[in-house]
């Protein structure tokens, strides 16, 4: 059996550190993007970077769905939410997401019935407990989230509950890994993969990177070891010239994904044609809106919206963050007017953003879980 | 978001098979088990947790490891808050986390 201390085993850690040391070419600089969130924070929580040689660069990619979601979609579900028959549902991480006329929290301040809700389920059910009151619910996410999000508009029209719709704001991953790669400004060596997104999507959709790119893609867990094993993957993969899609979380990520899932997303979901990502700009077919036969509930279709395009605050370079160019503190705004007190950017508010992730422990050190021994030796 | 909270199914819903009570450190909770149509867990199994639907079964071992992960990254709070708000009703009667992730202490002499 496998010992749970494992992925903190220091004795591993420093196994799997020179391993990284001597597999990297000391003649050579690598840029790995990590594209998930979660994994963004890990890197930052555990102290990673620390542990890496100086040649090996994290670059903090676009998995964090409240980051990536413009401003102007949050104006659009707040407008239509401002009817005082409407309840506007959102998962906790929306609410002090700012919107060009304020956070959903700041549109409850001035009276818009704005609740929280840790599940999609749950939304439906309020929905049903207050059948005079139509119900929105702002849906965010990537492939982890859409399932479930299409499972209860499954579950909503099974039970005919007609006051309840999904404001889809759900995106895919795989498009916005090609924008990145398309993106002049951008030289990527490998990938270190989503980990909850491919328990979903598995790791076929990733092959292209792989094949058309020349890139390494290996999906990971969250753990310092897995992190570490995973760049070991890439390193060798590198320095044999080679490019595959190697999958390290094999204990949660079946290569196949979760058919039972993919069936209810392709039941509910078809793609937009294009959908606007902040920092990336308009991405062709990287979004999902709910199908025809699903429009009573499509909120989209049944209520006018604005369809609000607001520019980012100017001083703000979260689109730069977004892909990578910039690193947070980088920012003008980092750690002075933007802060997780007072965001002005989506990435400062999740804990899956990469400003909050840095600012936090790079500022709080304290906060950082140190793997020690391993980083009085190897630092 | 994108973490996923470990959680042992310990009823499944009469009549419902898609909805099963799961208990995430003394707490109890209902998930939605449709996403795992293919493979549908069983009282006992262990399952990942994303907004309230089960992900995927994992190991035990896995789910005390991602327990402690959750801890380590200073998640706990929130997700016990996430778990807590699964449902609308407390489906056990038990409110709030009542005790602190409690398998953290036997993994060791479990491993």
């Amino acid at each position: 059996m496998r010992y749970v201390d494992e992925f903190r085993n220091p004795e591993l850690i420093r196994k799997a550190s020179d391993e990284i040391r001597r597999l990297a070419d000391p003649g050579r600089h690598y840029r790995i993007m990590e594209v998930c969130g979660g994994h963004t924070h890990a890197i930052y929580r555990f102290g990673l970077k620390d542990i890496l040689p100086a040649n090996i660069e994290l670059i903090h990619g676009p998995g964090c769905p409240v980051c990536v979601l413009p401003m102007g979609r949050i104006d659009d579900g707040l407008a239509i939410a401002e009817d005082p028959n409407i309840i506007f549902v959102a998962f906790g991480d929306m609410m002090r997401v700012p919107g060009a006329h304020g956070s959903p929290f700041e549109h409850k301040a001035r009276g818009t019935d704005v609740r929280i809700v840790y599940s999609p389920a749950d939304a439906l059910e309020l929905a049903k407990k207050n059948p005079e009151k139509e119900v929105i619910f702002f849906a965010i996410g990537f492939e982890t989230t859409a399932p479930s999000t299409g499972l209860t508009i499954m579950s909503a029209m099974a039970q005919d509950v007609r006051n309840f719709t999904v404001f889809s704001n759900h995106v895919t991953i795989v498009p916005a890994i090609r924008a990145i790669l398309d993106s002049p400004d951008m030289r990527l060596d490998g990938f270190i993969g989503p980990g909850h997104v491919s328990t979903v999507i598995g790791c076929r959709p990733y092959e292209w990177i792989a094949r058309s790119e020349g890139k390494p893609v290996v999906t990971s867990g969250f753990e310092p070891l897995d992190l570490l094993q995973s760049i070991v993957m890439l390193l060798r993969q590198l320095d044999a010239g080679e490019a595959r899609v190697e999958n390290q979380y094999k204990r949660v990520v079946p290569w196949e994904g979760n058919r039972a899932a993919l069936k209810v997303m392709a039941e509910v979901f078809e793609l937009r044609p294009y959908f606007e990502w902040r920092g990336l700009g308009f991405i062709s077919q990287s979004a999902l809106r709910i199908r025809e036969k699903y429009a009573q509930w499509d909120a989209e279709q049944r209520y006018s919206v604005p369809e609000t395009r607001v520019a980012d605050p100017k001083a703000a370079q979260c689109g730069e963050v977004l892909k990578g160019v910039l690193k947070p503190a980088q920012c003008k705004l980092f750690g002075k007017q933007c802060t997780p007190e007072h965001p002005i950017g989506a990435l400062m508010v999740s804990s899956e953003g990469s400003c909050a992730a840095y600012y936090n422990y790079e500022y709080r050190k304290s906060l950082v879980t140190r793997i020690d021994p391993v980083m009085s030796t190897v630092a | 978001m994108c973490l996923a909270i470990p959680g042992k199914i310990v009823e499944i819903a009469a009549g419902q098979n898609s909805v099963g009570i799961v208990e995430v450190t003394g707490v109890r909770r209902k998930v939605q088990l449709g996403l795992l149509e293919d493979d549908i867990p069983r009282i006992g199994d262990w399952v990942l947790i994303h907004v309230g639907f089960a992900m995927s079964k994992i190991s035990e071992q896995d789910a005390i490891e991602q327990m402690r992960l959750l801890t380590a990254l200073g998640e706990t709070e929130q997700a016990m808050e996430e778990v807590c708000g699964y449902g609308v009703e407390n489906v056990s009667g038990r409110d709030g986390p009542s005790r602190d992730w409690p398998e953290q202490g036997n993994a060791r002499s479990g491993a």
